[in-house]
């Protein structure tokens, strides 16, 4: 049982207020496409992580230059068949696929590419079972996270996930993210300004699964 | 941080940053977005609803909070998490030098925490020459300047790009833009390697939830999530009030915190941590975690019968968001630690006495923040409550005591004032105006005319001016108010004349005084009790209803009468039941239609007062009798922010009152009206005052007057 129309209007809506890049695909193939696509059109943040290009101090530039790899996407939690797909889409565009390692990627990587657990309608939030180490800093030093959120996971509010959220919240231990937008802040002069910490950019690839 | 001894000491604080241009300028623009921004936010809910909800859960975990304490630490514990109870801040600052020591950290990285602020955490872990480092782009703004937050949400609120252009200058040694993106991306570089080489991540933690032992973090920037995961040791800390029950308490607080705060559907992120996770950096590859729940007489505020509901703040800060005295000098004169109206509040409990003795008298009382805030909390009250303990423990000022032991006495009360008459004959050259005021006055309260005390008060005139009116529809009393009755007299002229015509018969009971809300508000709290008594008596009379014209004695006398003598007095339920503003009595229960009223469709506008709109909840009532009383009315932007009065306020704070003046009126001349009309003659007197000062240009004038004007 997906969504009502309302509901997953709503949930494109609200994640789009939040900046979000909301679009549908038909199959992970397509959402990996789309993704490997988004990767090498991204010329010149691979070669300057986001703020090396700035003035930095000389310990700040350090992490600057321990980037030597070229583009990255980092997928931690795909599935084999998923993740054969990514790598033979991603090898013909020069672009190295990892699955965990990330904290040797602390400086940046281009891509974060995750399937989210559920979507909330009412904020245009994505619920993430960030467990996984490497998943959770997927989701936090890519440039760019990419989820794939089936679009029979989404629902009209948190309390309609009211189960679901207590069930990994039972598990022990549990790291759950709600992630709604990039990362954002307006803490200078109230003007916003995105990527702060985590992700530049928030891409959502809402998935046909019925 | 707020650390003036005196008041007049705090005063030229607050001149001073009264003449900050850059922080005016800052709240301005704040002050206007912000309210915009909320009800977008809120369109789609019924806000009332959602606030009551949390005020519901969050006294639900207050009346239980060693309870849910034993349960969560049970199920954290058997998570792997360690948690501690800290009965003070010190102690709290011990545990976590001790956790830094044994796990040998040096380096730590911290996403925002109020607690942390509250114990000044920093400081005490800077001795033991550990790196502290804020992540949070605001905190660790103010980190590198060595100053505290000013705005619980918006730490750095009170610095310009140039500001944090220069700080970055300095830090990097590199020239900085003062583009604001890219000054947003040298934090991001600078402080991403920080992560990096930490080995403890501290964090705050906006709910734990007892059911599963779960701490759940809201943030936007995503630095709790780096904090709370690259680091081998996480200790959160948290106020014993962030407690909450189960996981559905959490949701209802999380739906209302970011909209209240900044008009946020949610913060883009909100993270829930459930016993210690995976970690690469550590051994075992298992986060060395710790919780700290921090006391600091939160246990001894929980039992207390009327402070306990401050133990509901969420820390949205909204309260300052609306709040006018905020607006005009920013977050660092409101607040030791904590900002706004709670901030007033919560530097008594957790700062001391010393610290909150000036801050608690700069509230003018004008109810915005009791309206605003995400738990319902009564501020006004608690501030006011608090002066008057503060008072009582250091004893009352000569002054203020002698004003209440005036008050209690009406003759005596009302002897003054005819005196004062005379009095005042050498300063008012005659006119309506006091002109020339006194030397020791004239410095700071000249921004506004004060009026004279009238010839003759209205209780001696109602005798013959009382409507002879057969078969009355209603039998009303009048409630004065002591400026009404000495000083505005022919307001009430206006509305006897005004109600008369419509039937409606008029008593004026001769022993009323004093609404006693001044006394309030000095912290004379005994006092008004006993004029609450005497007001209750004087009009105990067989009236369907009590009207007054000003919206401060109205919402004193049905509001606070009975928090001041007992919800359950039957004689003072009965007595607020029948208190009624002028402008309602005259739509809501006479109904009055435009027939009687001659349509000039004269401009006016409108001052709501705030003891009127949020007081009373009186809105629309003005807005509709002045279109029936024959007038166009234009709103005013920001209608109903607080004219600067707050009684005796504006004798106290007079800079930060002319300040607010002056923004109303600004506001009421961009209508172009000819009149600015309001239902409080403490308003009149502020912004008549204001306006003769300014030659704005238009009149101030009370709605029962403009009514009067137009009755056939």
């Amino acid at each position: 049982m997906g969504p009502t129309p309302e509901v997953l209007e709503k949930f494109r809506k609200k994640a789009e207020l939040v900046s979000a890049i909301v679009s549908e695909v038909d199959s992970m193939a397509q959402a990996i496409a789309y993704t490997v696509d988004l990767c090498s059109q991204k010329e010149a943040c691979q070669l300057l992580m986001s703020g090396c290009e700035e003035s930095l101090s000389d310990k700040g530039r350090d992490l600057c230059e321990l980037k030597q790899f070229g583009k990255i996407i980092a997928a931690p939690a795909l599935n084999d068949a998923d993740l054969a797909e990514l790598v033979k889409q991603a090898a013909s565009r020069e672009i190295s696929v990892i699955k965990d390692g990330m904290r040797s990627h602390l400086a940046g990587i281009d891509i974060g590419f995750t399937v989210a657990d559920y979507g909330i309608g009412e904020t245009g939030s994505l619920v993430i079972d960030s467990s996984s180490e490497e998943l959770r800093l997927a989701t936090m030093v890519s440039e760019i996270h990419v989820a794939v959120i089936p679009k029979s996971r989404i629902r009209a509010t948190t309390e309609d996930l009211y189960d679901e959220l207590k069930g990994f919240q039972s598990r022990k231990p549990n790291y759950l993210a709600f992630v709604t937008g990039a990362s954002r802040t307006a803490d200078i002069e109230r003007v916003l300004a995105l990527g702060v910490h985590g992700p530049l950019e928030l891409h959502i690839l809402i998935l046909e699964d019925k | 941080m707020q650390t003036a001894k005196t008041l007049s000491d705090y005063n030229k604080e607050l001149r001073e940053a009264l003449d900050n241009t850059f922080l005016r300028g800052a709240m301005e623009k704040f002050a206007t977005a912000y309210p915009v921004g909320r009800a977008n936010a809120f369109r789609e809910y019924d806000v009332k609803a959602l606030i009551d909800e949390v005020a519901k859960v969050k006294d639900a975990g207050i009346s239980r909070l060693n309870e849910l304490y034993a349960e969560f630490k049970a199920k954290a514990e058997a998570n792997g998490i360690k948690v501690h109870w800290a009965k003070d801040g010190d102690e709290a600052n011990e545990i976590v030098a001790r956790i830094a020591k044994e796990n040998a950290c040096k380096k730590i990285v911290k996403s925002k925490s109020m607690t942390a602020e509250e114990t000044l955490l920093n400081h005490r872990l800077e001795k033991d020459n550990l790196e502290v480092i804020e992540t949070d782009l605001g905190e660790w703004i103010i980190q590198l300047r060595s100053e505290g937050p000013s705005h619980m949400v918006m730490p750095a609120i009170h610095l310009s790009r140039y500001q944090v252009a220069e700080l970055f200058s300095q830090v990097t040694k590199q020239d900085q833009s003062t583009d604001i993106q890219r000054l947003v991306k040298v934090a991001r570089r600078e402080l991403r390697r920080q992560y990096a080489e930490a080995d403890m991540g501290i964090s705050g933690a906006n709910f734990a939830i007892a059911e599963t032992g779960t701490i759940g973090l809201m943030t936007n920037e995503g630095n709790a999530r780096l904090v709370t995961t690259l680091p081998r040791v996480h200790v959160a800390i948290a106020g014993i009030d962030k407690l909450c029950g189960s996981l559905n308490d959490a949701l209802k607080i999380l739906r209302v915190v970011p909209k209240n705060a900044t008009g946020q559907a949610i913060t883009s992120y909100v993270t829930w941590i459930s016993g210690a996770n995976e970690c690469q950096s550590a051994p075992g590859n298992k986060k060395e975690m710790h919780i700290i729940f921090l006391d600091n007489g939160r246990s001894e505020m929980a039992k207390d019968p009327l402070f306990a509901q401050v133990l509901r703040c969420v820390r949205c800060g909204a309260c300052a968001n609306v709040c006018p005295v905020y607006r005009m000098v920013g977050g660092h004169q409101m607040g030791h630690i904590y900002i706004g109206a709670i901030g007033l509040i919560l530097t008594y409990f957790f700062h001391g006495r010393e610290k909150a003795r000036n801050l608690v008298q700069n509230c003018i009382n004008c109810e915005a923040c009791k309206h605003i805030c995400a738990a319902g909390i009564d501020l006004p009250r608690l501030i006011k409550e608090l002066h008057s303990r503060i008072l009582d423990e250091e004893g009352h000022p000569l002054p203020s005591l002698l004003l209440g032991k005036l008050m209690k006495n009406r003759k005596l009360f009302h002897t003054f004032l005819r005196t004062a008459k005379m009095a005042q004959r050498p300063l008012t050259g005659g006119t309506q105006y006091i002109r020339h005021l006194p030397h020791i006055f004239s410095k700071d309260h000249g921004f506004k005319a004060l009026p004279a005390i009238a010839a003759k008060p209205f209780r001696d005139r109602f005798e013959s001016l009382k409507p002879r009116v057969s078969a009355p529809k209603y039998r009303v009393a009048l409630f004065s108010g002591c400026v009404q009755d000495f000083v505005y007299p022919e307001q009430l002229e206006a509305a006897v004349k005004v109600l008369g015509a419509h039937g409606v018969e008029i008593d004026f009971p001769m022993d009323q005084s004093c609404c006693g809300l001044p006394l309030q508000m000095m912290g004379e709290k005994k006092a008004s009790i006993d004029v609450a008594r005497q007001n209750i008596d004087a009009m105990a009379g067989s009236y369907d209803y009590i009207i007054t014209l000003c919206a401060s004695c109205a919402s004193h006398l049905k509001h606070n009468y009975p928090f001041l003598l007992g919800e359950n007095d039957a004689q003072t339920k009965a007595f607020a039941a029948k208190v009624i503003p002028f402008s309602a009595f005259m739509t809501d229960v006479l109904g009055v239609t435009d027939e009687k009223f001659t349509q000039t469709h004269q401009r006016v506008t409108m001052h709501a007062p705030c003891h009127l709109c949020r007081g009373m909840g009186v809105v629309e009532q003005p807005r509709k009798l002045l279109a029936l009383g024959g007038y166009e009315y234009a709103q005013a932007e920001q209608e109903q922010v607080c004219c600067g009065f707050g009684g005796t306020f504006s004798a106290k704070f007079p800079g930060v009152s002319e300040q607010i003046l002056k923004n109303k009126l600004a506001d009421a001349a961009r209508t172009a009206a000819e009149v600015l009309v309001t239902e409080c003659p403490g308003c009149i007197m502020q912004l008549r005052g204001g306006a003769e000062v300014n030659k704005s240009g238009f009149a101030v004038r009370h709605i029962a007057e403009v009514l009067a004007d137009h009755l056939k």
